[in-house]
């Protein structure tokens, strides 16, 4: 589902190359649950931005779906984003002009579904649980509220893959807890790539599989203890 | 993957995002309401009066058709009239003359204008009068009616006595409104209204007098008074007089109407303009706010050109709100224009909401909107999806964007377009873009060096709130430049109109005043002129002018009649037309007069020419002084013969002198002066100029030659001085709209600036608290950047005033030229004032508000 081959980004500092990534192989299979771990300044926002086609590489290519979407011109990655692809944020990045219902729909519009859009986005704002607040503002929804609507939106347009980057970094444990749950679960019915960044170790631990980055390359891969732990028990 | 524009998301989201936008963005569209409002009302009210004064055409006239002569109508022509009035037609003669008139009861005496008409005169239209239904008593012995003006001036009432000529007439009304009357007719003028026979009784006509003569006629078929003209064409043409149509006169007053409302329209496409500067400044802050909101439409898979669509229709919609406010303000305006502008306008005016204004004004309005946004809209395409991952990304600069080049193309050529259609001519709209392109850019220009200068230079020493303060001006994302170039142009525009209006009224001061004549007389006949110097007091006696006016026409040059000349095939040697054709006011002196000096050939005593000193010889006939312009447009040199035509006699000259002529200058000046002694005999009247510095003895002055010569009339210059000043006020009353216009439109910039800028200023306001800072220290630097903007607005548009003043007055006006520093200071003090205070009043909860939740709400 996702491929990455030498995939190198670096940015030019005092007239120097200053490499930020270096050369990261990776392939993560269809339905598969990755994180991206790491410290500050180890490249995860880089490599996700990478593999969503936001940024383009210095070097390298990226498969998604089979698609190299690099060889897309800007919009044409839009246009793949609009139809594979879903994003859950730090920062929620709820559009603030628009309430809760009109911000879960826009995925959907934007790939031009009109005809059953709106009870879609109802059932999945019921679904996290905002089945009430449809015509809230982001303004007038808290933390947690705000990251359920962002997850809606996520899953609208049953995205094939979905990139999720700290979604609990602004929200406390007990509610960040609950957004991961919800995650999980809408993942495994979606069947949806999930490609999560996170600084916190207990949600990355989660994922079937965690890359931990460090100045720029792959330190460590491998499965997350979650995953361990249920293969281990079910062997 | 082939990218798909999606319209109908744009357009939801374009709506959406409008319901919240509006709040940020619509105080701008309050600038382009005002410039639409002013456009839509401008140009209803123009049409609502030339069609009003087309309507009206007869009852503008009073008659159907007029004839008018400078000397009374002709044998001739008379009997016309009387073969005209036998027919049927309607006839009535008006006669305006010139005359002093004298009030006893209040012992004050003015020039004023006396009209003799004829019974049935107007024609046409209502005639209101004070006491109710007194139209007709002018036309009985002993009565006059007169304008409102007459009685304050002369502080006279109903039923006082006025002295016209050898007449007493006794004050039997005012007429209130005379629909012939035109506004500037009686504010220079007022005049009082008596029959011909009281005319004639006063004896006030004598040979030369000025006065006009006219004959009005009601002739209700439009063919028959059309025939009229080709049937007398001869006698009229014969007689000079000018023959007009009802519909002709209201057709060149509505042209006129037009002429002057197209002006008036630029003023409204200026205000606008400046509107759409600051509708660019309002999107380009509106964009940067987005910048996260696009970055995440753009993530979830939205084309650039979707996301650019969806804030190109948002700001098309809140254009077109705005024009919509705008098209309501003017019609509002439009209707309320005949009750504010009733003194002013010559025919009772009826509005009619006109659709093509609104429409015009309208569609100017949303594009004028559109053009404007699209320069900070094109930012849209730049902002990366990677931005909504990390606050810190660049967008790619392009090189080379040919996009971006296009809308600048498109901008300019929009505004350029509008300045010609809005302009009355073509050569017009294209000054007037090329003037609103030169001062925006130098007032943006100037504001940019003064900015500068205050960074370089401010001093590193001044306490630290006002150094924050003045360094607030160059804060990431300010809105400096867009708020100077409002305030600027509106402190430019107030700013010369001080300079060269306060500069004309000064130099007419001097002219009028210390050491110069003051007291005109003329119609003297030359048998009064003892007489009349009798009457002046001692100092005047002396230094007063008298000088003979003998009427003159040119009967030939060189033995050819003007219409010999005329056919001259080389226009190199035809002289022009007006030159020959003109009636000329000759006099006759011994000495060259203060205004003038001799460039060429030799005065009567031998005095050379200062470029040419050529004697010539004239045999028996007189010679003849020309001045050097009229000279070259009669096509003569020294040694030409001039014969002239006085009262059917001709006077062959020979051009013996040039002169060059300072015709500003208060003393009578001619073309041609004669050698003393060649016009003795002439019929002639006389101009005495004098310089009586006391009021008092001026106002004797005039009330003993009412008494003792009724003929001749007195003007006394102060009262000139008066006139002028009031027509000048008028100008400058016209020109301050604009200067208002922009003011407002700067304050709205101002405000808009302030609102998008207050996230930014309650954080740092929060973040100084924190540190310690207290409620005055905030409020100092809050003072000190809003001094510093008044100051750097108001300074490039004053230093723009002033340049422009500078270059103005002495090559238009040909005046010296000195800036009037207090007033200058005065539109600074009122501009950052007005700043300081529309800042402060927007930054109210940047000093009440406490820190922590002010922190918290703006993360960034």
């Amino acid at each position: 589902m996702i491929v990455a081959e030498g995939l190198e980004k670096s940015y030019t500092s005092g007239g120097r190359p200053l490499p930020v990534l270096r050369r990261i192989d990776l392939e993560v299979p269809p339905e598969a649950f990755l994180s991206i771990v790491g410290p500050s300044g180890s490249g995860k926002t880089t490599l996700l931005g990478l593999l969503a086609g936001l940024d383009e590489p210095s070097a390298g290519r990226v498969l998604l779906d089979g698609q190299d979407i690099f060889a897309l011109t800007e919009d044409g990655r839009a246009e793949f984003r609009a139809q594979k692809v879903g994003f859950v944020f730090q920062t929620f990045h709820l559009l603030p002009t628009l309430t809760a219902l009109e911000n879960v729909l826009v995925p959907l519009e934007l790939r031009g579904e009109y005809d059953g859009a709106r009870a879609r986005a109802e059932a999945l704002l019921a679904r996290v649980g905002l089945g009430e607040r449809t015509d809230h503002y982001p303004a007038q929804l808290s933390g947690g509220e705000q990251q359920r609507v962002a997850l809606a939106r996520a899953f609208v347009n049953r995205p094939k893959i979905l990139f999720a980057d700290e979604p609990t970094g602004n929200l406390d444990r007990e509610t960040g807890a609950s957004i991961v749950a919800m995650l999980e679960e809408l993942n495994r019915d979606a069947k949806t790539t999930l490609v999560l960044v996170t600084h916190d170790p207990s949600l990355a631990e989660r994922a079937h599989r965690v890359i931990s980055l460090s100045g720029g390359r792959i330190a460590s891969d491998r499965p997350g203890s979650a995953t361990a732990a249920m293969v281990g028990a079910s062997r | 993957m082939k990218p798909r524009l999606r319209p109908r998301f744009a357009w939801r989201l374009a709506v959406r995002e409008l319901r919240h936008g509006f709040r940020r963005v619509g105080v701008y569209m309050a600038s382009i309401t005002l410039g639409v409002g002013a456009l839509v009302s401008i140009h209803s009210f123009r049409d609502d009066v030339a069609r009003s004064v087309q309507e009206e055409a007869d009852v503008l006239m009073g008659a159907n058709a007029r004839l008018a002569d400078d000397a009374p109508l002709s044998a001739e022509v008379m009997s016309v009239l009387d073969s005209l009035s036998a027919s049927g037609a309607g006839v009535a003669r008006v006669t305006t003359a010139t005359s002093m008139v004298f009030a006893p009861a209040s012992n004050m005496v003015r020039l004023l204008q006396v009209r003799a008409l004829d019974e049935g005169y107007p024609f046409y239209g209502e005639i209101s009068t004070a006491p109710a239904g007194r139209w007709g008593r002018h036309l009985q012995p002993g009565q006059v009616l007169v304008d409102p003006a007459v009685l304050t001036q002369l502080a006279v009432e109903v039923g006082d006595t006025l002295v016209v000529g050898l007449t007493r007439l006794e004050i039997a009304g005012t007429v209130d409104d005379l629909p012939t009357d035109l506004a500037y007719q009686t504010a220079i003028g007022p005049r009082v209204h008596v029959s011909q026979a009281t005319l004639a009784e006063s004896e006030l006509l004598v040979i030369g007098s000025l006065a006009r003569y006219e004959a009005f006629l009601r002739i209700p078929d439009i063919e028959e008074r059309r025939t009229l003209r080709e049937r007398y064409d001869s006698i009229f043409d014969a007689a000079d007089v000018d023959y007009t149509l009802a519909e002709e006169q209201a057709q060149s007053l509505s042209n006129g109407v037009r002429f002057l409302g197209r002006f008036l329209g630029l003023v409204g496409l200026g205000a606008l303009l400046l509107g759409g500067v600051g509708v660019a400044s309002a999107i380009h802050v509106y964009i940067r706010e987005k910048r996260a909101s696009i970055a995440v439409l753009r993530c979830l898979g939205a084309h650039q050109g979707t996301a650019f669509a969806a804030y190109l229709l948002q700001a098309g919609l809140l254009g077109l709100l705005g024009a919509l406010g705008g098209v309501v303000l003017g019609l509002v305006v439009q209707a309320a224009m005949p009750t504010l502008l009733a003194d002013v306008l010559p025919v009772d005016v009826t509005t009619r909401i006109s659709l093509t204004s609104a429409a015009a004004g309208l569609g100017i309005g949303v594009w004028v909107a559109l053009i404007f946004a699209l320069i900070p809209l094109l930012g849209v395409r730049d902002v990366p999806p990677l931005a909504a991952l990390r606050q810190d990304v660049e967008p790619h600069r392009r090189r080379w964007d040919p996009l971006r080049l296009g809308v600048y193309t498109l901008a300019a050529g929009s505004v350029v377009l509008l300045c010609v259609i809005e302009a009355p001519e073509p050569e017009v709209g294209f000054g007037f873009a090329g003037a609103l392109a030169v001062a925006s850019l130098l007032v943006a220009g100037t504001a940019w060096l003064l900015t500068q200068a205050a960074r370089r230079w401010f001093p590193s020493g001044a306490p630290y709130p006002v150094r924050q303060g003045v360094s607030n001006l160059f804060r990431p994302q300010n809105q400096t430049m867009s708020v100077t170039l409002a305030l600027g142009f509106g402190a430019f525009v107030i700013g010369t109109i001080v300079e060269v209006g306060g500069s004309i009224r000064d130099e007419l001061t001097l002219s009028f005043g210390v050491g110069q004549p003051n007291v005109l007389l003329f119609d003297v006949q030359p048998d009064q002129v003892d007489g009349v110097l009798a009457l002046m007091p001692d100092s005047a006696r002396p230094s007063a002018d008298v000088t003979p006016l003998v009427t003159s026409r040119i009967a030939a040059i060189n033995g050819q009649t003007p219409d010999e000349l005329r056919e001259n095939p080389d226009r190199e040697e035809r002289p022009e037309g007006w030159a020959v054709r003109r009636e000329y006011r000759n006099t006759y002196r011994p000495f060259i007069g203060p205004a003038e000096s001799l460039v060429r050939g030799r005065w009567w005593d031998g005095t050379p020419g200062s470029e040419d000193d050529t004697a010539i010889d004239s045999g028996d006939l007189p010679g003849v002084s020309l001045e050097e312009d009229v000279a070259v447009s009669l096509r003569v040199g020294l040694g030409d013969t001039i014969t002239w035509e006085v009262s059917g006699i001709e006077v062959p000259s020979v051009v013996m002198s040039l002169r060059r002529v300072d015709w500003e200058r208060m003393e009578p000046n001619f073309f041609a002066v004669l050698e003393p002694g060649s016009l003795d005999g002439a019929p002639q009247t006389i101009v005495m100029v004098a310089r009586v510095p006391d009021a008092a003895e001026r106002a004797a002055l005039q009330r003993d030659l009412v008494g003792r010569f009724p003929n001749v009339s007195a003007l006394d210059f102060s009262r000139v001085q008066e006139a002028i000043d009031t027509v000048l006020s008028r100008v400058r009353q016209a020109v301050a709209f604009l200067g208002v216009f922009s003011g407002i439109a700067g304050v709205i910039v101002l405000l808009g600036a302030l609102a998008t800028s207050r996230m930014q200023r309650l954080r740092e306001g929060a973040l100084l608290k924190t540190l310690g800072a207290r409620r005055r220290q905030v409020l100092t630097v809050l003072l000190s950047e809003y001094v510093a903007l008044g100051t750097v607005a108001t300074a490039s548009g004053l230093l723009l005033a002033i340049g422009g003043a500078a270059i103005v007055v002495p090559t238009v006006f040909e005046m010296e030229y000195a800036p009037r520093l207090g007033a200058l200071a005065l539109i600074w003090g009122v501009v950052v004032a007005l700043t300081v205070v529309v800042g402060l009043l927007g930054s109210r909860d940047l000093l009440n508000r406490a820190p922590l939740p002010v922190l918290r709400e703006a993360p960034e």
